[in-house]
């Protein structure tokens, strides 16, 4: 049985080409390899080559022919031992379907999941955050700072796996003393300083995390993380999806992100919105030193590459931590910082400071604000946040982050989709300004939310004055 | 015996073949390096009848670098390389059924259809990618190695790289800190000359790749990456460098791809001649086959028979991928996060 040699397409938009010119004639033998002909596309003149061996037989389409369909057959190939008269009674035919729709399989009609089901999903109820931390368990003054140390020391002691790099990590102590004390504890071979090479590291952390490694990267700030993004985001984040589900990078990169005090442009921007918006990333954001322990510790855990932003200004404040074992945190639940009934207030990070105390001077006035903690940006729960609007039927943000494409946009368009209805007010997002951060104190202050402005924005949606 | 070479400098040897040969190692170099070939072949092939999308980067003209290199390797030490990577993963004794049905988007595909070309991976055969970033590779495979060490093993990492990685920053980053930890990682650079249609002329200030460690202590070596048995011979005295503690180390492989860059490259950034040339002068495979004829390891009949194998395995692969259904659309929204 003679073999068809088809005219290719030599690009995936193709369809049809110019065979320009045959560089065999028929009766040659060719081997894989050999050039056969020539076609021309509106872009190039290309080359068709043998893949198998064998005697030209037939050449169905002449050379110098215009607009030869891609799969048309164009001449037949002899295998050993035929002779020419295996090729009676082929013809040049019309170019057979395209192999795809050939072979459909019976998959591609089941129906593709619709824009609209992606988007109305069951309502959930909103996540009971009390459940935490048992009733009666001791509490102590803790800082963020050591809340963090102290979420990576509980992990290390209990996974051998787990590691720290960094710049500045372990003899420095910590670019701000976060990891202090970790290399006395655990040694040079688990808390590792690195070179200022923020791309080669995360990339080497990555790798480590795909042959079985926990590694937590610290970044001195997320600005410097920009370095990194391509192995953060091409390289831990999708990789799982590309491997068909084999391979995973559980990874924790954590450092400070969003605007510190004084630091100008490059070391002062918010990465929450960009890193949210990566498919196969877990991006956490927490406020107090609680939930910086516990969603660490949860991070460390998770299977999957986790961004884990934490504010310079927040290191040192703090918190009630409560004395458990192994307090955690889940990942992808918000939490009620503080109840109310007349407006709700979604934050996150050093947002939840403003809100909280906008909240508390709301309150003087009468307003009832519900303030909702993110904590987890992605997945973000939306249910906790859309049972609260369904409440009050007002909802600001307050973020560090510019206002374009920010957390407060992804909330105000879901809450638009999903809780329309329930709406007094338009959604406001309270945010950073649209500009690169000032280095001049009254400007940098200008550049910020500001308690003012939230309390400002919620006057707004409560149409009070 | 390690390689010659010192903390600071390099050696530049051009390694030749042997003058005995292991007979069963013989045929599983022509034998690897032919399924490879002639896998590539027909990927070009039933990309031209549009079962390919995409991109389609074909490994033809340089079977000798991966085929010679992963005979110096256990299984249990691990392999990373870039975007041309289906060489690689046969050579590492993946199915090539997997591998093809990948390459057409199917539910039999090593990462079911959802990776491509580009990535795909196996865990069971420690390959890890597969990488279309450019350079991405090196830090992963760094990483690799790093893992190795931490975790005790006495396994190393083959790293992949081409021509055109070398300009990347990261591959450098890379370097640096592999040799101030140690780490088990061998950087084999495939010098095909062409990064996609740049010269390395063109692209490189300093154009002898193998001492582009040298600011880091990385020692490297260049090969003739067109013999088998000549990287194999590198390759064992760089893996053994590396496995006993030394450090990282270079190889770079002086080979040629016959192909374009991707299926869709005109190829006008080089002459005819050129690759005529290549082919009929160092073809790996033809050297191989020569080789096996003059020594008489192999009568022309046992050398087709091989052919006859390799051919019917990759018949059943291209079977394989146009049979294997595509993915279910449930398969768009699961394995983003477990």
């Amino acid at each position: 049985m003679p073999t068809e040699i088809l005219m290719p397409a030599l690009s995936p938009t193709m369809t049809e080409g110019k065979l320009a010119r045959w560089m065999v004639s028929e009766g040659d033998t060719v081997s894989s390899g050999d050039v056969l002909a020539e076609i021309e596309t509106d872009k190039a003149t290309m080359e068709v080559e043998a893949v198998d061996e064998g005697v030209v037989g037939k050449i169905l389409i002449q050379a110098d022919t215009d607009n030869v369909a891609v799969n048309t057959p164009i001449a037949l190939l002899l295998e050993e031992g035929e002779d020419a008269s295996a090729v009676e009674g082929f013809s040049a035919s019309a170019a057979p379907a395209a192999p795809q729709t050939e072979s459909a399989p019976e998959a591609a009609s089941a129906p593709a999941p619709a824009a609209a089901e992606v988007i109305i999903e069951a309502r959930g109820d909103a996540y009971d955050a009390s459940g935490e931390i048992p009733a009666g368990t001791e509490m102590v003054k803790m800082s963020v700072r050591e809340a963090l140390r102290d979420a990576m020391a509980e992990e290390m002691r209990g996974d051998e796996r787990v590691f720290v790099m960094g710049e500045e990590v372990a003899e420095y102590q910590g670019a701000y003393k976060v990891t202090q004390g970790l290399l006395d504890e655990f040694g040079a071979r688990r808390v590792i300083d690195t070179p200022i090479t923020e791309h080669g590291f995360a990339g080497i952390g990555v790798g480590a995390a795909f042959h079985g490694l926990r590694p937590i990267v610290e970044f001195m700030t997320f600005n410097f993380a920009m370095q990194a993004i391509d192995q953060i985001v091409n390289s831990a984040a999708k990789t799982r999806y590309m491997s068909g589900g084999q391979m995973e990078s559980p990874i924790v990169f954590r450092g400070p992100n969003g605007a510190a005090s004084r630091v100008g442009a490059q070391h002062s921007q918010c990465y929450a919105a960009w890193y949210a918006h990566v498919p196969g990333l877990i991006v956490v954001a927490p406020y107090s030193a609680a939930d910086a322990k516990g969603l660490l510790k949860s991070a460390i855990r998770n299977p999957n590459p986790v961004v884990f932003l934490e504010n310079e200004i927040l290191y040192g404040q703090t918190f009630d931590v409560p004395v458990l074992d192994d307090f955690t945190v889940p990942l992808g639940k918000a939490k009620v910082a503080r109840p109310g009934e007349d407006v709700t207030i979604v934050s996150f990070g050093m947002g939840m400071s403003y809100s909280l105390q906008a909240a508390e001077k709301l309150a003087e006035e009468g307003i009832q604000a519900e303030v909702i903690d993110l904590r987890t940006i992605r997945p973000m729960d939306m249910d906790t946040v859309l049972a609260s609007v369904r409440k009050t039927n007002r909802c600001i943000t307050v973020e560090e982050g510019w206002p374009q494409h920010g957390v407060g946009s992804e909330i105000a368009a879901q809450i638009m989709e999903k809780a329309f209805d329930y709406l007094d007010a338009p959604v406001i997002r309270v945010s950073g300004k649209d500009v690169p951060m000032p280095y001049a104190a009254n400007l940098e202050k200008l550049a910020l939310p500001s308690v003012k402005e939230v309390i400002d924005a919620v006057k707004s949606v409560t149409y009070t004055s | 015996m390690a390689p010659k070479a010192t903390t600071t400098g390099t050696t530049t040897r051009k390694r030749r073949t042997p003058a005995k040969i292991d007979k069963e190692q013989v045929q599983k170099y022509y034998r690897d390096m032919l399924l490879i070939r002639r896998f590539e072949e027909k990927a070009g092939q039933i990309y031209g009848m549009g079962l390919i999308g995409g991109f389609c980067h074909l490994y033809i003209g340089q079977e000798a670098v991966v085929v010679g290199m992963q005979s110096t390797i256990t299984p249990d030490d691990a392999v990373i390389t870039s975007y041309r990577d289906h060489g690689h993963m046969l050579a590492c004794g993946m199915d090539p059924k997997g591998v093809m049905a990948e390459l057409t988007g199917r539910e039999g595909g090593y990462s079911k259809g959802k990776g491509g070309s580009m990535h795909m991976f196996s865990k069971e055969k420690n390959f890890y990618g597969g990488h279309g970033i450019v350079g991405a590779c090196v830090p992963l495979g760094t990483g690799l190695a790093f893992s190795q060490k931490y975790q005790g093993t006495n396994n190393i990492t083959l790293c992949y790289m081409g021509d055109g990685t070398v300009n990347q920053g990261q591959v450098y980053e890379s370097f640096n800190m592999a040799e101030l930890w140690n780490l088990p990682v061998v950087y084999v650079i495939e010098n095909n000359e062409y990064a996609m249609g740049t010269s390395v002329k063109r692209a490189s200030a300093q154009t002898e790749l193998y001492r582009r460690g040298e600011s880091f202590n990385v020692p490297g070596e260049q090969v003739d990456g067109m013999d088998v048995f000549a990287v194999a011979e590198a390759g064992r005295k760089a893996v053994e460098w590396v496995r006993s503690g030394k450090g990282p180390y270079i190889l770079e492989m002086k080979t040629y791809r016959y192909r374009g860059h991707s299926m869709s490259d005109p190829a006008k950034y080089r002459s005819k001649e050129e690759v005529n040339k290549k082919r009929a002068e160092s073809d790996p495979i033809e050297r191989v086959r020569e080789r096996l004829l003059n020594d008489k390891v192999y009568t022309e009949d046992e050398l087709k028979e091989i052919d006859r194998e390799v051919k019917a395995i990759v018949a059943e692969a291209v079977e394989f991928a146009q049979e294997s259904p595509e993915p279910h659309p449930d398969e768009l929204m699961t394995d983003i996060v477990a």
